[in-house]
């Protein structure tokens, strides 16, 4: 388990961490600059904060108060690099050697075979790292790092240089990673698709400060802010006048309509929509509710996906506009450019008191 | 004919170049570190001798090393040895001069080490020595080897402070430089065009090794562009 709670000064925003992790994939989410990388080398020892606590498994890594500070060598906590730091004058070999632990008592020499073969790089032992692929450079990172015998595995954005068709393969090896090693785990990116596909919680930090953790699929459904919803992924955006809270009933005065829902919150000062959520209404469809009639203004992408820009009734300010993504293959598909209406079901909409 | 010159440039040359090696380094790399201010200040205290004419260079050597001097008072007192006029002067002044080639080209090639490497060693728990001779010099190499062979090519034919502090002595402080002024000075061209075309030639062969240092590192780049 890990204890994780600093304060550290940085340029233009103080860093103010405060979670903690047990045997799960924790993710941290943020923008680029909000100070991830920097939580987690604080946490491996390579930077010292201005004051705080942290621990891990028992073990207190950095204690203010009491004046500890463990050194990396001493903490035990594997870092992947976001570009894998492999030792570039090293062969692949020496490299997974050079993360061996001389104090295990095992014979480096057989348990680096071991990690070859389990890594499946059989035939590259010899290579300069700068003779491998993105995959292949990764792979030997892990290896090495888990020779290492960490307590605590913390990834650096471990997808965000990949190419699409490489992306899956390795995040399904690095999802029976984490399940073969029931460890901690800490993933920092600024990608929502990294947290949705290899995450169990998530924290998302903005400016140094992060959030409560959350599941990952609470992130989707009640983001806990403007900012953290934006990162999970959502568009739209409306400021809101509660008509009647009780009922659920309120006005969307960015979009120019009422809508419902029920579960409003008392304080709310916005609502938001995935552009997902919604759905094209046929003329004979009635007795709807969150009906938004809406004027398409762009629409572009040939795939099964296509991306909509549509006005609405609503004032027009920025975020007056709709941003919509509709499946084509749906019968409900607008033919053409023009008027339409919409739907949003009442528990797609989310609230923020900012 | 006398071979003396060249035994003791070249004695005083490699025994230059491994004081400034390591002295070289182990300033670059505690310098790269450092805060901005101070980095300036020390860099601009330590690249002087590079700027400076060798006679000045002389001056403050023989006015600090000399019989007069506090320091060369002492050691003459102690240890009954002469600092200035002795075939070793001329290491003083071959290091002062050379050394900040060294850590120039040293200081560059730290300087564009990715830190990330040395994290990665660390919460590797390798101890911060191996860290450094076995992934930042090995990954440096080209840089170090380059500052190396400059830093020996400069002191093989170091002229100007050495001639203050070491004199022209035939057989006993006489440099291949100092040789080919005193076989000018007396009218003796036959023999002051052997030293010189001696002296060419190592010159000559010491930019050979620097040039075929960088052609090594080159056909390696290909092969990674090649990759991607």
């Amino acid at each position: 388990m890990l204890i994780a709670k600093f304060r550290k000064q940085l340029h233009t925003f103080e860093l103010d961490v405060d979670f903690q992790a047990e045997s799960e994939v924790l993710g941290i989410l943020g923008p680029s600059g909000c100070g991830k990388s920097m939580t987690l080398k604080c946490i491996a020892g390579i930077e010292t904060p201005d004051s705080g606590y942290m621990e891990l498994d028992g073990v207190v890594l950095y204690d203010s108060v009491r004046k500890i500070n463990l050194t990396p060598q001493d903490r035990r906590v594997g870092y992947l690099f976001q570009h894998y730091a492999l030792f570039p004058t090293m062969t692949v070999e020496q490299n997974l050697l050079a993360g061996f632990r001389p104090d295990d008592g095992k014979d480096p020499h057989e348990e680096v075979q071991q990690a070859i073969h389990g890594l499946k790089l059989e035939g590259l032992e010899k290579k300069k790292p700068n003779m491998l692929s993105g995959g292949q450079m990764q792979r030997v990172a892990l290896g090495r790092i888990l020779l290492n015998q960490p307590k605590i595995l913390m990834l650096d954005e471990p997808l965000s240089a990949m190419d699409q068709f490489l992306k899956w393969r390795v995040q399904l090896e690095l999802l029976e990673l984490f399940e073969r090693l029931q460890k901690t785990v800490l993933l920092v990116t600024h990608n929502r698709e990294e947290i949705f596909q290899l995450c169990d919680t998530v924290t998302v930090l903005t400016e140094g400060k992060n959030e409560a953790k959350q599941t990952v699929s609470e992130l989707f459904t009640a983001p806990q802010s403007l900012s953290a919803s934006i990162l999970a992924g959502c568009r739209n955006f409306s400021r809101i006048e509660i008509i009647d809270q009780t009922q659920g009933i309120f006005k969307a005065l960015d979009w120019g309509v009422t809508l419902h829902s029920s579960k409003l919150p008392l304080n709310a000062k916005h609502c938001g929509a995935y552009s997902q959520s919604f759905e094209v209404i046929n003329g004979s469809d009635t007795g709807l509710q969150n009906i938004i009639p809406v004027t398409c203004l762009h629409r572009f992408g040939k795939g099964a996906i296509e991306s909509l820009v549509c006005s609405t009734p609503g004032e027009s300010s920025g975020d007056s506009v709709l941003y919509l993504e509709l499946n084509t293959n749906k019968s409900s598909y607008p033919e053409a450019s023009g008027e339409f209406q919409l739907t949003i079901r009442p528990e797609d909409l989310i609230f923020f008191d900012s | 004919m006398d071979w003396f010159p060249l035994w003791n440039s070249l004695r005083i040359a490699a025994i230059s170049t491994i004081v400034i090696f390591f002295s070289g380094i182990y300033a670059a790399w505690y310098i790269a570190k450092l805060p901005r201010v101070l980095k300036g200040i020390l860099d601009v205290i330590l690249t002087l001798p590079l700027v400076l004419p060798p006679t000045v260079v002389g001056f403050f050597l023989l006015k600090m090393l000399g019989p007069y001097s506090a320091f060369g008072n002492f050691i003459l007192k102690t240890a009954n040895t002469r600092l200035v006029m002795e075939w070793y002067s001329a290491i003083f002044a071959s290091v002062v001069v050379a050394f900040p080639l060294m850590y120039r080209t040293a200081r560059g090639a730290f300087e564009s080490f990715d830190p990330d490497l040395l994290s990665a060693g660390q919460t590797l728990g390798m101890p911060n020595w191996k860290i450094f001779w076995k992934i930042v010099l090995p990954t440096c190499k080209q840089g170090i080897l380059a500052g190396t062979v400059l830093a020996f090519a400069r002191a093989l034919g170091e002229y100007g402070a050495t001639s203050m502090i070491a004199g022209y002595t035939p057989g006993r402080t006489a440099t291949i430089s100092t040789t080919v002024y005193q076989l000018w000075r007396t009218g003796d061209d036959a023999r002051a065009y052997l030293w010189v075309l001696i002296n060419v030639a190592i010159s000559f062969v010491v930019l050979l090794a620097i040039n075929s240092l960088e052609a090594s590192q080159s056909p390696k780049r290909s092969v990674q562009e090649l990759e991607r």
